[in-house]
């Protein structure tokens, strides 16, 4: 500025050098847009509650999703032999050929045959246990575990009709349909409730984001009466909404993380239980593994984006206004 | 410098607050724009400041003709104006050094290149010692002085200010004037938008007057 001549009587003393001035200079610039506001708060906690929500809603479904899998994996490893009595065959005999048959067989993890006493006790739950059951034919079962749910069964079935001709093969094929069913409906249901979460969060974030912008109208105006280009203000907004968002992202997630975390110890902890065993029945290990982990990681980033872009667009149009 | 032709303006489809507005502004001039409270003054400076185009009519600014010009085009063309809000427009998170320095700092200019500079002006406009103070704390003279120089610090080539003595004392208000002739004898093309008639009569300039949203012109 020493091209700017003015007159030392306007001056109200002596001016000191400006070097000796700049210690009165703050070393760090300020932020163009205020770092801490209090609309900028309220934007980090709406962003932060509705992460929670939505990382909450994306990992309970996908420990269902991750369950019902698991059923169905469960019960299509395992299929039944079933031996009715014959009158004028030895039932143990049979019973002992057809586990001998099915260990034979080509993708058998493993073959146990339920015993008489066995074999009984799975009939108490509907005759007592008062009930002499000698004098009836209780089939006996041999409970088969695969080594996938892909084994051919066809063979295994043909060597028990031609070899054990009372023994039949169930290998729960009405129960694998009905349960594949109901998972793929729990499934997408929980899928649309992700996405319905997501869609409230993005909205909730857009909404608070033109807020938290609003009160920034004063900023932006100067910014554009000063001479700044329009990309320099959106750029500069749009900074500054991506940290927000990121910082409320992090808070959320960061907090669903660290519950589902605390959920998987926690049941470990009661395994053995009969609350825990329930737990486990719906929801497996209450694990959330590494791409559990990731769906809230990528909801934060789309969180903070969405901020960021919601920012930009509201100094737009700003300035479209700006007289 | 700034060339008007046949402009007028209207907000929606209200009546027209300018009519027919015909001058020319010239380079290193000093001119007032005066008139009644209402009489379009403010919308005047607007059309000045590239912030609103016009209804009808033909506005030149540095020989470029603003209606073909775009967003960014105007923004730069702007950095070549400086202008003192009648509010002020600080901004309350920065300091006075940093509201100052913003011009520059948008153009994209490092912060070691003007900080003297910066500084040597608050000086002169008698803001040295509030160079870290936050503008809630300033008085009304320390803002508007601060405001003004955040006007000229990017050495624009014509100055606008609006009522720019209406929220100080007659003392400072005479100083503020000695403030805009200095900057005109440098080189600056200044108008000042005021119905302070004892403003105008300290200083012998050309006068822009308007009234019933038409220009008169008194050199």
């Amino acid at each position: 500025m020493t091209e700017l001549q003015i007159s030392p009587q306007f001056m109200d003393r002596e001016p000191k050098p400006p070097e000796e001035m700049s210690g009165l200079v703050s070393r760090a610039e300020s932020s163009i847009v205020p770092k801490w506001s209090i609309a900028g708060r309220a934007l980090v906690a709406v962003v932060a509650i509705m992460t929670f929500l939505a990382s909450l809603t994306t990992g309970a479904v996908m420990l269902v999703q991750s369950a019902a899998a698991d059923w169905q994996s469960d019960v299509a490893r395992e299929v039944t032999i079933q031996v009715r009595p014959v009158a004028g065959r030895d039932l143990d005999a049979d019973v002992a050929r057809a586990a001998e048959i099915a260990r034979a067989s080509p993708g058998i993890d493993d073959v146990r045959p339920y015993s008489k006493q066995e074999s009984e006790r799975l009939l108490e739950p509907w005759l007592g246990g008062d009930l002499a059951l000698d004098s009836l034919p209780v089939p006996r079962m041999i409970v088969v575990r695969l080594s996938s749910g892909t084994v051919s069964l066809g063979a295994l079935r043909q060597a028990l009709a031609d070899q054990v001709a009372s023994a039949s093969l169930d290998d729960h094929r009405a129960w694998i349909d009905r349960m594949r069913a109901m998972a793929r409906t729990t499934v997408i249901g929980g899928v649309a409730l992700v996405v319905l979460m997501l869609v409230a969060t993005v909205l909730s974030v857009v909404f608070a984001t033109r807020g938290a912008m609003a009160a920034n109208r004063p900023i932006v105006e100067v910014l554009h009466f000063v001479g700044a280009r329009s990309g320099f203000i959106a750029s500069q907004f749009q900074r500054h909404f991506l940290l927000l968002g990121l910082e409320g992202g992090l808070i959320g997630g960061g907090l669903a993380m660290v519950l589902f975390g605390l959920c998987g110890i926690a049941a470990g902890f009661g395994a053995g239980t009969a609350a825990a065993d329930q737990v486990s029945v719906l929801f497996g290990s209450f694990t959330l593994g590494w791409a559990g982990y990731l769906a809230i990681g990528a909801q934060v980033v789309l969180i903070a984006v969405v901020t960021a872009v919601a920012s930009r667009r509201t100094v737009n149009r700003t300035l479209q206004t700006v007289e | 410098m700034v060339r008007f032709e046949n402009v007028g303006l209207r907000y929606g489809l209200g009546p027209e607050v300018l009519r027919d507005l015909s001058f020319q502004i010239e380079p290193h001039s000093f001119q007032f724009l005066t008139g009644p409270s209402g009489a379009g003054k403010t919308s005047l400076l607007k059309l000045l400041f590239l912030s609103m185009r016009p209804t009808r009519g033909l506005i030149t600014v540095f020989n470029h003709d603003t209606a073909t010009l775009d967003k960014d085009e105007l923004a730069t063309l702007r950095r070549r104006i400086g202008i003192v809000f009648q509010d002020f427009r600080l901004l309350d998170h920065m300091s006075t050094y940093e509201n100052v320095a913003l011009p520059l700092r948008v153009m994209g200019r490092e912060e070691s290149s003007y900080r003297n500079g910066v500084i040597e002006l608050l000086h002169w406009v008698g803001l040295g010692d509030r160079i870290g103070a936050l503008p809630p704390v300033l008085s009304g003279g320390e803002k508007q002085r601060a405001a003004i120089a955040r006007a000229v610090i990017a050495r624009p080539e014509l100055l606008l200010a609006d009522e720019p003595t209406g929220n100080v004392d007659p003392n400072l208000a005479q100083r503020l004037l000695r403030l805009f002739v200095e900057l005109n004898k440098s080189g600056t093309t200044v108008v000042i938008a005021t119905h302070d008639i004892g403003l105008m009569d300290q200083y012998d300039a050309r006068r822009l007057v308007l009234q019933g949203g038409r220009l008169h012109v008194y050199d």
